[in-house]
């Protein structure tokens, strides 16, 4: 039953990755660029994240 | 000429048009959360068995992928999410199930879902705040995700821990990317389809539940 749910989970995923190449085709293409600043107002947050992430790993150790 | 009293009004009424998305939004996630939790509570008091989260994590799949797009637009698409999030929640019962019997078991669960809920609101408020366009960094989420599914099909049969750590790990920042991306998009009025804005904060929100409580289940067991 497992085995047979994995297969199907793979094929869905595999499939997932076919319909996702487009969606990246098209942000890569026709997304807007980066501007001066943009970067670090998404690195600031998801290092917030990381830490936070950390701070919850050191409480349950 | 330019009539600025009729750029006025667009502009209002496209603000009007962009707040009601945003509220109908967080009414529905608020919503399909609620649904979630309580079939959760379901699926522990029948202490279903843990295939049931694969069978219904695929059962959503199908249903995220052929049918919420087609009836997205209707209000057969509110049926449809509550669907999807109600055997989400079922799935992750059977999850919650096995965690809740380890020592500790429900101090895990417990840090997973408050630290969920900080890392939502926390970067939610900040995407709502600086109004800034976060779509730039949709061509690096997107490659990121098929990286990680990459990684996902063949850890489904190695069942390596520390692949599974690398992949909760990355899927907890690729999901963080998504709700920036997702909660700019809606607040910059891109997004209009209230029901797949909440599919997209759902799933990121899930995701980091998910993932998190495997990170914190690792590093929190004593071998």
């Amino acid at each position: 039953m497992e085995l047979l749910l994995k297969i199907i989970a793979a094929l869905l995923f595999g499939m997932m990755l076919f319909l996702l190449w487009p969606v990246y085709r098209h942000w890569q293409e026709h997304g807007p660029k980066a501007q001066k600043g943009d970067w670090p107002a998404v690195i600031l947050p998801l290092g917030a994240v990381v830490l936070f992430v950390a701070l919850l790993v050191l409480a349950v150790r | 000429m330019a009539n600025p009293g009729l750029s006025f009004v667009k502009t209002t009424d496209s603000v009007i048009a962009t707040n009601k998305v945003l509220k109908n939004t967080y009414l529905l996630l608020s919503a399909t959360l609620g649904f979630s939790a309580l079939t959760a509570m379901l699926s522990i008091v029948l202490a279903v068995p843990s295939w049931v989260y694969l069978a219904s994590v695929i059962a959503s799949m199908v249903l995220g992928i052929f049918v919420l797009p087609r009836t997205a637009n209707s209000s057969a698409g509110i049926g449809v999410i509550f669907l999807i999030t109600g055997l989400l929640g079922f799935g992750l019962g059977a999850i919650l199930t096995l965690y809740l019997a380890l020592p500790h078991g429900a101090q895990t669960v417990g840090l997973a879902f408050g630290g969920t809920a900080a890392i939502f609101l926390g970067l939610s408020g900040y995407a709502l705040t600086s109004r800034r366009d976060f779509s730039f960094i949709g061509g690096f989420i997107f490659a990121g995700m098929m990286v990680v599914m990459l990684a996902i099909i063949a850890n489904l049969f190695l069942q390596m821990p520390a692949l599974s750590l690398a992949i909760a790990s990355v899927i907890i920042l690729l999901m963080s990317g998504f709700i920036l991306f997702d909660t700019s998009r809606i607040a910059r009025g891109e997004e209009t389809n209230y029901i797949l804005a909440t599919y997209g904060l759902y799933l990121s929100i899930f995701n980091i539940f998910i993932s998190l409580l495997q990170i914190l289940g690792i590093m929190g067991s004593d071998d």
